[in-house]
């Protein structure tokens, strides 16, 4: 255990795995996809040298390993997977298979485009089109984060009020590839932190189980309306568990939302993702300038922090929102899901939504500055009373478009 | 290990089931699960079986158990065999069990890695010989000639029911080198139990392929099913094998085929097969025996 | 003893009652099959040798054989007649249920 309790140098790939190492699942299986590959050969090489007691099957394909997992999540061992993109899609039928089911399983998903176009790079297409499987998502800012939130995941996931899998979201390459002094916190510390699964809802030769079966019309809404209580109960049990984790090993990540700067800010970005380091920059220099900016980031898009955005109010006059998705036919996901928690009458805060960084275009400081710029404008346009929306700025801009 | 019925337990570990009466398929299980005993984990794939037995409130399993999404009967249960291993649970079983199209088509791929892998397992495929679940659609192992909603049959001839021979499960499963593969009869129980016996003392991945016989997609009256599955077998149609340390051996080769008719003719999903076609399926079966037959010499 | 019907099974009425996720107790038999059955099959014991072919190719194992002459429980029973298709003394009689 020679970096335990260490400073390492890692990508985020690594520093997930080692998130996942500390956890100790007994159970991994896993099929390899760019840019989730070092994770699961880190995680095969912790295996392989019995770092922890661990079974890794090398399955067929992304639905088996996630059908392998749920297999020994039915046995009553954590468990584990990783996947990316395609890899994410091909898992879907057995997502909503482990939530129905509540089955603590934690996934790792280093986020990329989905084909076609083909693309490797990373943007959030793909746990965005797996926002209805039942899961529990996270997005991480940076690899500490990544190996802090798979603790936190285990400690969610297994909690006997939520019971609900996590998705722990990895933005491909600008994580999963770039390298961060990362903090790994001791086997000690977590296990204090997360003890070893418990729970009733696996076989048992005691008491046998039937499990995953099946349930009519006549008690599926009592079913389904438990699941919607356990992502309520989930909320709370996020900021504690985050409160929890920040007492032990002294970093906070704010449970499902972060505002960074926003105390008396006029125009806000809102971020999910890697995206929210850059944008604390470029926040530090604007207000530097003297700019009354700020950032939230979206840490969990399900469950969705909607209250806090029914509250949002107070100084914020225009609030942007950056989407690295997009659903055709409508717009930015996040921003749907910000702009209807945000409806209220009266409500006096102008939106606009940012389409930027799909499949691995970058998103620079100029961008997020520029993006700064045009919610200055709209928030003046709206204070002089001249400008309708949409006049001076269309609510959906496109970063980069070449044209339009 | 040689069965004797008097000395099987008289507990039933699968009962009430709402498969349909005569139905082959609960056969093959409650027999199984008469060797394999209450220390056994079930996992059934989305099926008639699965439809039957786990639909809340009712409960027909009496062993732990679980259903299977559609294709990961396999890899569900190579999860199961991992964590029983980890959680060094002893002398339990884990059990899969699908259907031929649940094993030969849309759960092929898992069930490939599964014998590749050689997880500790018993799978069992109960062929009746198309999509019964979901209305008689066709398989791959559906045979040669058969109607099924999905091969139709049509008076001006250009639909004859299936046109395609059916996939050879015991040849795919044995190519994986698995340390035991054997084909089934749930008309040949003694055979059947023996087999699941055998698989339940190896380790690795074992599979018996078990031929059920389906009295609704069929088209024959519900008393005959065990009569079915025996013709099917006297006319060579279905066959009695193993696959083991590398080798072949048939259980039982008839010195003389019983006319294919006998067991075709009276089926609904048969009934528009002509002489010919009787002659084409006699061809087939022995292009097939002679494979089989040079194989178990070989 | 075949498994027999819980008569004491109710559904829930209240949320702590509810089953969780999609898992529940095994072995739950809360309604019979006997409704199925549009004949009986009737045991002529004077006949039966117990070779116990019925009792092997029953679909649902309904044919007992803990007691001195097999038994048939019909709650369960579908009447499919394979144990009177299959009997080597045609002991077994399919007796058309009186409705």
């Amino acid at each position: 255990m020679f970096h335990q309790g260490k400073n390492l140098f890692l990508s985020g790939n690594e520093a997930a795995a080692e998130g996942v190492r500390l956890c100790r699942p007994q159970v991994i299986a896993a099929y390899p996809i760019t840019p989730q590959t070092t994770l699961v050969e880190k995680l095969s090489e912790f295996v392989a040298n019995r770092e922890f007691p661990c079974k890794y099957l090398l399955v067929e394909s992304e639905h088996s390993a996630m059908a392998a997992t749920m297999g020994a999540a039915m046995i009553g061992c954590r468990v584990f997977t990783a996947t990316s993109s395609q890899g994410l899609l091909y898992m879907c039928e057995m997502l909503s298979y482990v939530s129905g089911s509540r089955y603590p399983v934690v996934l790792a998903n280093a986020n990329r485009s989905t084909a076609t176009p083909w693309n490797i790079f990373g943007d959030q297409r793909d746990s965005v089109a797996m926002r209805d499987s039942g899961w529990i998502q996270f997005y991480t800012e940076s690899g500490q984060e990544s190996l802090d939130t798979i603790i936190q995941a285990y400690k969610v996931a297994e909690h006997p009020e939520v019971s609900t899998p996590v998705m722990v979201n990895i933005d491909g390459f600008t994580l999963t590839h770039t390298y961060d002094l990362v903090n790994i916190p001791s086997q000690e510390e977590v296990e204090k932190f997360l003890p070893p699964l418990k729970t009733t809802n696996k076989f048992s030769l005691e008491a046998p189980k039937s499990l995953s079966f099946t349930i009519g019309p006549d008690f599926h809404l009592e079913s389904r309306y438990q699941q919607q209580k356990a992502f309520h109960a989930a909320e709370d049990v996020i900021a504690r568990v985050d409160d929890e984790f920040a007492g032990i090993f002294g970093r906070k990540y704010h449970g499902m939302v972060e505002q960074y700067r926003c105390d008396d800010a006029e125009h806000i970005l809102t971020v999910m993702g890697s995206t929210a380091g850059t944008t604390r920059i470029v926040v530090d220099k604007l207000r530097a300038a003297g700019k009354k900016v700020g950032m939230i980031k979206v840490r969990c898009l399900r469950p969705f922090p909607k209250k806090f955005f029914a509250g949002l109010g107070g100084s914020c006059k225009a609030l942007g929102v950056l989407d690295r998705n997009i659903s055709f036919g409508y717009e930015g996901a996040l921003y749907t899901e910000v702009r209807a928690a945000m409806l209220k009458p009266g409500a006096s805060i102008r939106t606009l939504n940012f389409i930027a960084g799909l499949g691995g275009a970058d998103i620079s400081k100029a961008d997020l500055e520029l993006m700064f710029e045009k919610l200055g404008g709209i928030a003046s346009g709206q204070e002089s009373g001249q400008k309708e929306f949409g006049q001076e700025e269309q609510e959906h801009q496109y970063i980069g478009l070449r044209w339009s | 290990m040689a069965i004797n019925y008097k000395d099987l337990s008289d507990e039933e570990l699968l009962y009430g089931a709402k498969t349909c009466p005569g139905c082959g398929a609960p056969i093959a299980v409650r027999l199984a699960l008469k060797i394999l005993g209450a220390r056994t984990f079930v996992c059934v794939t989305a099926s008639c079986l699965g439809a039957t037995t786990t639909v809340y409130p009712q409960t027909s399993f009496f062993v732990n158990n679980a259903i299977a999404a559609f294709p990961a009967t396999a890899s569900t249960i190579a999860g199961m065999s991992a964590a029983v291993e980890m959680q060094g649970l002893e002398d339990v079983t884990i059990l899969g069990i699908a259907g031929d199209g649940g094993t030969a088509d849309i759960g092929l791929q898992a069930l490939s890695g599964l014998c590749e892998r050689n997880d500790n397992v018993i799978f069992i495929c109960y062929d009746n010989e198309a999509y019964m679940n979901t209305g008689i659609q066709r398989s791959s192992a559906t045979p040669y000639g058969a109607w099924t909603t999905t091969s139709p049959v049509n008076e001006t001839g250009t639909a004859k029911g299936e046109t395609r021979i059916r996939k050879n499960l015991f040849d795919i499963v044995s190519a994986h080198r698995v340390p035991y593969c054997a084909t089934a009869s749930t008309s040949y129980p003694r055979d059947f139990m023996e087999k699941i016996a055998k698989a339940k003392n190896l380790k690795g991945t074992k599979f018996v392929h078990v031929h059920a016989p389906c009295p609704t997609g069929w088209g024959y009256p519900s008393e005959k099913t065990i009569e079915y599955g025996r013709l099917a077998v006297e006319t060579g149609l279905w066959y009695l094998a193993e696959y083991e340390n590398g080798k072949v051996t048939l259980n039982l080769a008839p010195k003389v085929f019983k006319p294919v008719e006998s067991y075709l003719a009276p089926q609904r999903r048969f009934r528009h097969l002509k002489e010919e076609d009787f002659k084409v399926i006699e061809k087939q079966r022995d292009e097939e025996w002679a494979l089989l037959k040079a194989k178990a010499a070989s | 003893m075949k498994p027999h019907l819980n008569k004491d099974f109710r559904f829930p009425t209240n949320e702590r009652e509810m089953l969780f996720g999609s898992g529940g107790d095994t072995g739950n038999l809360t309604a019979v099959n006997s409704g199925w059955r549009t004949f009986r099959p009737v045991i002529d014991h004077g006949k039966c040798i117990r070779c116990l072919f019925c009792w092997t190719y029953c679909p649902d194992g309904v044919i007992g054989k803990e007691d001195t002459e097999l038994t048939i429980d019909y709650d369960y029973c579908k009447g499919c007649g394979i144990c009177a298709n299959e009997c080597p003394k045609q002991a077994i009689s399919m007796i058309k249920e009186e409705k």
